[in-house]
């Protein structure tokens, strides 16, 4: 990603590093935050983190990429969780994935062309027993189902 | 003054408790009303969140679920004095599906403000601690041990002689590591926990650190709770402001600090090992066992791992006995466990009893049945890796060795529901693509196996050589649970295996449409 404009990003990343003692057992903690004031882990940070931790590249990049909440590349305006596990699916969870996958044209996974949201899988969000559960933005919904979903959906649409 | 409470807890937020608490607090003030809105835990009753609770002379009244829109007739009905309502269900703790319960975990959990110090301690809180901090750490194992506690994460391994381990250990440096990854689907106790009453999770953890001899404990809570992660994060300052964490503990010479850590979307850094891994910051793999992380653990060193429930447990064991604790339960499940009812459930939420009732009783007599109003058809316990039982198991005693003996598990004590319009084929194939998606990628049975296991269940509904198919996907099932590393791809057969066997008819829906 050259269009990544680097040494802002890298400057986050290493004051971000840094505020965490350079600790190595303390990455996940910079990568949150860095995904947080950035919106995703750009390419350009995973050298500059490895050098302050003083890890491999390779260890660097394999954390990033061994787990579901980082990302590398930035996310729509918005984000829609869905929770696709048991309970929501008893409780009408795939009608719910069904309807925001139709209503966004994408697939759960995927971000809209023009970048207005991204619809991602989530399996649990803690809600299991008031499901189908989702999350807009770090909202949490439960019951997203007739018309508190078709609420939901004109909200997350404007 | 009338105090009112509307909780913060995600089960009332996701249902938009926040505008209601403003709706509250607004309609007071235009009314001239001398009221103060506490933000307390949930009382577990997810079915009528947000719960709003009133404080009268006659106890606590219950109103539930309010929306915004209910807030002004709530008033005009005097509500505030404990006034009738459509939505009323008169003393809270005179409510079936609370009344009828043995809380002692939850005890205190939506009774208080989580980040009131003063009503922690008003309601029992640190009493535990106190006790310990009179006892040698070998007397505080031996209530542990005592208390016939068993870890409440889904393996039920003693606990007292987990921290018998690690206090035998001859390392100077020990850890405490809480497990609240809580990725099952069905599960929602440690979440509510530590939003609604995260002292007690912190009182549990620093007696384990006087046990085992650690001054150092890790948190892991799994990103997808952000409200749980907050309020930890907040009452570990209050605590640690008030000297009930970090040096000279209650002016001891013990000392005990407390990290919280945020995990990151990976269900297998639940199991144990790769949640060590993942507080080490680094990939979220299993590691071979032994060694056993109470010998080497966390960097290496010795560490007591336990659930939140486990640690949760242990202040009102060492407050009151182990023999109190070990009084409760049925054979060799010991005390109490607070399960939790989830799925097509027409009242779900947190149900802590002794072990011991059936299945059938927690689901009706709690639950009420379905949500939908149809017949239940099948129920999932203990989380993905968790069987699917039919109707006809439903008189199983809710006991880990029963369990075992159904060809279940309890877990961690999730129970969902599932009504008569479910496809066991595909929830069989939603268990394979789930391992799929969560392998740590470790083992090839695990990784490869289950990617197999969702293309033979697909081939076989759509009717492709179904004899072949059948038996190939038992082969794979039997490849997975004897060659995988852990129970991830271990016990990813049972839900599949036991969908097959009590549903074998969901399995063919071509054969069966034809028909
Ligand atoms: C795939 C997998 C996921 C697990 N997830 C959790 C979890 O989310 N929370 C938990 O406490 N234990 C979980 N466990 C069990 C832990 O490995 C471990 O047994 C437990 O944390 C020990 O604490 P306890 O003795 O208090 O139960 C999981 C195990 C496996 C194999
Ligand atoms: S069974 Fe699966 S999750 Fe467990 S170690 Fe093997 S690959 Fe990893
Ligand atoms: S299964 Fe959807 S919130 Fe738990």
């Amino acid at each position: 990603m050259s269009q990544t404009p680097a040494s802002p990003a890298v400057e986050t990343a290493t004051a971000i590093a840094q505020a965490h003692g350079n600790r190595p057992d303390a990455l996940l903690e910079m990568l949150h935050e860095i995904q947080h004031r950035l919106g995703f882990i750009p390419e350009a940070v995973i050298p500059a983190l490895a050098q302050a931790l003083n890890r491999s590249r390779a260890e660097v990049f394999g954390v990033v990429s061994f787990y579901h909440d980082f990302r590398r590349q930035p996310a729509g305006r918005h984000v829609v969780r869905v929770c696709r596990a048991e309970a929501c699916q008893a409780r009408g969870g795939r009608e719910t994935e069904a309807a925001l996958q139709q209503h966004l044209r994408l697939k759960t996974g995927e971000t809209a062309p023009d970048g207005s949201v991204t619809l991602e899988a989530v399996y649990c969000l803690g809600l299991c027993a008031i499901g189908p559960a989702v999350m807009v933005d770090g909202k949490l919904h439960a019951r997203a189902e007739g018309k508190r979903l078709a609420t939901l959906l004109t909200e997350v649409a404007s | 003054m009338i105090r009112l409470f509307v909780p913060r807890d995600s089960f009332a937020l996701a249902l938009d408790a926040d505008a209601v608490a403003a709706r509250i607090t607004a309609e007071a003030r235009e009314r001239k009303l001398d009221i103060v809105v506490v933000r307390n835990g949930s009382r577990g009753l997810a079915f009528l969140e947000p719960l709003v609770e009133v404080d009268t002379p006659m106890g606590r009244m219950a109103y539930g679920p309010v929306t915004v829109a209910d807030v002004a007739s709530l008033f005009e009905a005097k509500f505030h004095e404990g006034g009738k309502h459509p939505l009323a269900h008169g003393r809270t703790d005179a409510i079936p599906f609370l009344k009828n319960q043995q809380r002692l975990t939850f005890a205190r959990c939506g009774l208080t403000d989580p980040l009131s110090l003063a009503d922690y301690q008003a309601h029992g809180g640190f009493a535990g601690l106190a006790a310990a901090l009179k006892k040698s750490p070998a007397d505080i194992v031996a209530e542990v041990t005592a208390s016939g506690l068993r870890g409440r994460g889904g393996a039920g391994f003693p606990t007292g002689i987990k921290w018998q381990t690690v206090l035998n250990a001859a390392e100077p440096e020990k850890y405490i590591c809480c497990n609240a990854d809580e990725g099952d689907s069905g599960t929602f106790a440690d979440r509510m926990l530590m939003e609604g009453d995260p002292f007690l999770l912190i009182e549990g953890m620093t007696i384990a650190g006087l046990a085992a001899g650690a001054r150092e404990g890790f948190l892991y809570i799994r990103s997808e709770y952000p409200q749980a992660i907050a309020t930890m994060v907040r009452a570990c300052e209050l605590a640690q402001a008030a000297g009930f964490l970090g040096q000279s503990i209650q002016g001891t010479n013990h000392s005990f600090s407390l990290h919280v850590r945020t995990g990151a979307g990976a269900y297998i850094c639940g199991e144990e090992t790769a949640m060590l891994e993942s507080l080490e910051g680094k990939r979220g793999m299993v590691r071979a066992k032994p060694p056993i992380p109470a010998l080497e653990g966390l960097f290496g060193k010795p560490t007591i791992i336990n659930n939140v429930l486990s640690f949760a447990a242990v202040p009102d064991i060492l407050a009151r006995g182990g023999a109190a604790y070990q009084a409760l339960g049925l054979g060799r499940s010991r005390g109490t466990l607070p399960f939790q009812l989830a799925g097509n459930v027409k009242q779900g939420g947190l149900v802590e009893l002794a072990f011991g009732p059936s299945l059938r009783s927690l689901i009706n007599d709690f639950g009420g049945g379905t949500a939908s109003g149809r017949p239940i058809r099948a129920v999932q316990v203990g989380g993905p890796l968790g069987a699917y039982l039919p109707e006809a198991a439903l008189d199983t005693p809710l006991d880990y060795e029963a369990f075992a003996g159904a060809s279940a598990m309890l877990g961690h004590g999730g129970v969902v529901v599932f009504d008569d319009t479910v496809d066991m084929g595909l929830q069989a194939r939603f268990a394979m693509e789930f391992c799929a998606v969560e392998s740590c990628g470790k083992c090839t049975p695990c990784r490869i196996g289950a990617q197999r296991g969702v293309e033979v269940i697909d081939r076989l509904r759509a009717s492709e050589n179904p004899a072949a198919n059948l038996a190939l996907l038992k082969d794979l099932c039997q490849t997975m649970t004897d060659a995988s590393l852990c129970a991830m791809g271990g016990l990813t057969p049972m839900p599949v295996l036991s969908a097959l066997s009590h549903f074998p008819e969901d399995f063919q829906p071509a054969a069966k449409a034809a028909e």
